[in-house]
């Protein structure tokens, strides 16, 4: 049939999925028919405009891809640029990149948890309607989000757009008493952590496991966040830079955003995959709470994701205290880099999953092409395989309203970019 | 819920989403905000009714789709007050880079079908196809300018704009000049204040994100960073960078020889 044979067309731009969605769904003789997820947010062409500018401003301008992850945005750019000076940095720009990109995950993990995905478990509209009833939660979740804005500020001026990030290190260092004082909060905060894995364990969850691919960065030496290698559980083990021969980026005639897919298939980024790939490296402490929690990870049930985003939460602050408590203030908080031509590939654990980078460089360090591809696009294919199997075992005689809630729930267990994952759903369902 | 509390919309348009986070953000004082305003529309945060009329709506993003002028008339229509906050609501943001290009050309290089995506050729503010009230700079627009505004207009007090540079804020703060002591080239005599000079706060020079101060020596800072060292296409880059399409930026930006070279 011709409108079903499969429609490939490589779009070379960064389509953001941030937006409104649509759900479009067909069910004939009580089987889905058609099941198309829309989600368009219009072009922004940031890859286009990026062209041009320099290494340090390219940075700067990659943030404001995304509001809620900056430094994902930030640190795929700059390691991309290091790499291909061949720079390595020193064990302090690591060690402290590593602890801003672990307030990123703070931050964004508490927001996704308790103003996003709790309030569809516990049947309330909004986290400000759910605070009555939950205050308590709610407010760990105010708190912890401000933890992670503030350890991201430490190092950046702001959460949102931060202005620390260079090529060679970080414009400066944070003062070692506002380091100390950090390091204070960070270990008053571990407790909460630890109890918000166990709230989060003791939702109410659908059975619902499903077979999937996890895709994930991995690091010999650490829980991966800021480098490594690409892995899958069925056997892949690449450099980030042969992304391409592996992962396609197709545009589905249905919708303006890209799909992603492994070898043809599509597949999961995000906390509940890294959890699965990675677990064995995580903190002996943080692995006995994910082994006592009642969960049973690695886990093929989505649902499981607010789970996973608590753990990885809790590891987050524990990793930053470790790299924190004993600082010391560097000599130099960058060094130069010089620019080198070529083409130059980053790729890094955003909270949400994997974020991909490429550029073209010239030798005076400045861009002339980009290519970026952010982990929502990732895992669009597998959102909508998973509502077709949502929705097929949840029962779709349910009512269209019932439909909608569990079909929105699914897609939120991906974090999608905030503002397409909150109450966006218009589902018109069309019944044979 | 019916309530006397005047009501707040938050509306989003063709953005990175960070200004709403203005208020996500608040932390803990969030849980406050529901005793101040009744948020009847804010689709991040849950309360979803964008076409219910509000006393205050704070609109984030630029216009980019025939789609889009159509609803933020719709708002303005809901909207006794309509403020417009961050880059892309006042000056149509960094996408506005596309304006100096042609952003349909732009289109058709890159999609194969671009008659799917409907777009405009311009990324625009919010003030050029609706009257606004008031107008945040900023990218981000940082929490205690929003609810500052807020409270402002809920006690029917005129909110006063930050008209300085962000020289002005290195001066209040104590933050040595980067410019003068380090030669770095810094975009703060021309940059509205309002950030709290984080740039030269972190030893770095101002790259402008707060958008154009109301009065800017464009020609003088531009020789300066001539005299610096910067290159004609490297100075116009820093007038077109975040608040391109800023009217004193873009001006600016115009009369710059890396225009013409380039």
């Amino acid at each position: 049939m011709a409108e079903h044979r499969d429609i490939h067309i490589n779009v070379p731009v960064l389509t953001r999925v941030e937006g409104e969605g649509a759900l479009e769904l067909d069910i004939v003789g009580g089987e889905i028919e058609r099941l198309n997820l829309r989600i368009f947010e219009p072009p922004r062409l940031f890859e286009k405009f990026i062209e041009g500018y320099e290494r340090n401003q390219v940075i700067d301008m990659v943030a404001r891809i995304c509001g809620i992850c900056p430094v994902a945005y930030q640190m795929s750019a700059v390691q991309a640029f290091e790499r291909l000076s061949g720079f390595t940095p020193d064990p302090w720009v690591q060690g402290m990149r590593r602890v801003m990109y672990c307030g990123e995950w703070i931050q964004s993990h508490a927001l996704h948890v308790h103003l996003l995905a709790a309030p569809d478990f516990l049947g309330f509209e909004s986290a400000i309607a759910m605070a009555a009833d939950y205050p308590d939660a709610v407010r760990r979740g105010l708190q912890l989000q401000t933890l992670g804005n503030d350890l991201i500020a430490m190092f950046g001026g702001r959460s949102v757009h931060p202005v620390g990030v260079r090529v060679g290190g970080f414009y400066r260092a944070p003062d070692s008493s506002a380091v100390a004082m950090m390091v204070k909060r960070l270990q008053a905060a571990l407790p909460e952590a630890e109890a918000l894995i166990g709230w989060t364990a003791g939702l109410d969850f659908p059975d619902d496991d499903q077979s999937f691919i996890s895709v994930a960065l991995s690091d010999p030496d650490e829980y991966a966040i800021g480098q490594g290698r690409l892995i899958s559980g069925q056997g892949l083990d690449i450099d980030i830079c042969y992304f391409d021969s592996h992962f396609k980026e197709i545009q589905s005639p249905h919708s303006t955003a890209l799909h992603c897919e492994l070898e043809g298939r599509p597949y999961l980024t995000g906390p509940l995959a890294r959890l699965n790939l990675n677990f064995h490296q995580l903190p002996a402490e943080v692995r006995r709470l994910m082994e006592g929690c009642g969960i049973r990870f690695p886990s093929h049930n989505m649902f499981h994701s607010i789970v996973a985003r608590a753990i990885e939460l809790y590891f987050a602050i524990s990793e930053a205290i470790r790299l924190l408590q004993d600082y010391q203030s560097p000599a130099q908080s960058y060094r130069e880099v010089e620019a080198v031509e070529g083409d130059a590939f980053g790729c890094t654990e955003a909270p949400r999953g994997i974020l991909w980078h490429r550029y073209d460089v010239d030798d005076a360090g400045i861009v002339r092409y980009a290519r970026i591809v952010p982990p929502t696009s990732q895992n669009q294919g597998r959102i909508e395989e998973d509502i077709a199997l949502s929705l097929q075992k949840f029962g779709l005689d349910q009512t269209d309203e019932k439909l909608r809630l569990r079909a929105e729930q699914v897609i939120r267990n991906y974090d999608p970019c905030i503002s397409c994952a909150t109450h966006f759903l218009k589902l018109n369902v069309n019944r044979g | 819920m019916a309530t006397d509390k005047p009501k707040l919309a938050v509306h989003k348009f063709s953005s990175c989403d960070g200004c709403q986070l203005a208020l996500l953000n608040l932390g803990e004082p969030l849980l406050a905000l529901p005793g101040l305003v009744d948020i009847v529309h804010f689709a991040e945060a849950g309360p979803n009714s964008p076409d219910q009329p509000v006393d205050i709506s704070l609109v984030e993003g630029s216009v980019s789709t025939p789609e889009d002028i159509q609803r933020i008339q719709q708002v303005r229509q809901n909207s006794k007050l309509l403020v417009s906050i961050g880059a892309c609501a006042t000056s149509g943001g960094l996408q506005a880079l596309a304006n100096f290009a042609n952003r349909h050309e732009w289109m058709a290089s890159i999609y194969t079908d671009p008659e799917n995506i409907e777009v405009l050729n311009s990324s625009d503010p919010i003030s050029k196809h609706v009257k606004v009230d008031l107008q945040i700079q900023g990218c981000p627009v940082n929490s205690a300018q929003v609810i500052g505004a807020l409270r402002d207009l809920l006690s029917g007090v005129a909110p006063r704009p930050e008209v300085h540079s962000v020289c002005m804020e290195c001066k209040r703060k104590g933050v040595i000049c980067t410019m003068v002591t380090k030669g770095e080239p810094c975009m703060g005599p021309v940059t509205l204040a309002g950030c709290g000079a984080l740039c030269p706060a972190a030893g770095r020079g101002c790259y402008g994100c707060y958008g154009p101060a109301e009065q800017l020596n464009d020609r003088s800072i531009a020789e300066r960073f001539e005299q610096l060292g910067l290159d004609a296409q490297a100075v116009l880059r820093r007038f077109r960078f975040i608040a391109n399409s800023a009217a004193g930026f873009k001006t600016a930006s115009e009369g710059l020889r890396g225009d013409t070279d380039g």
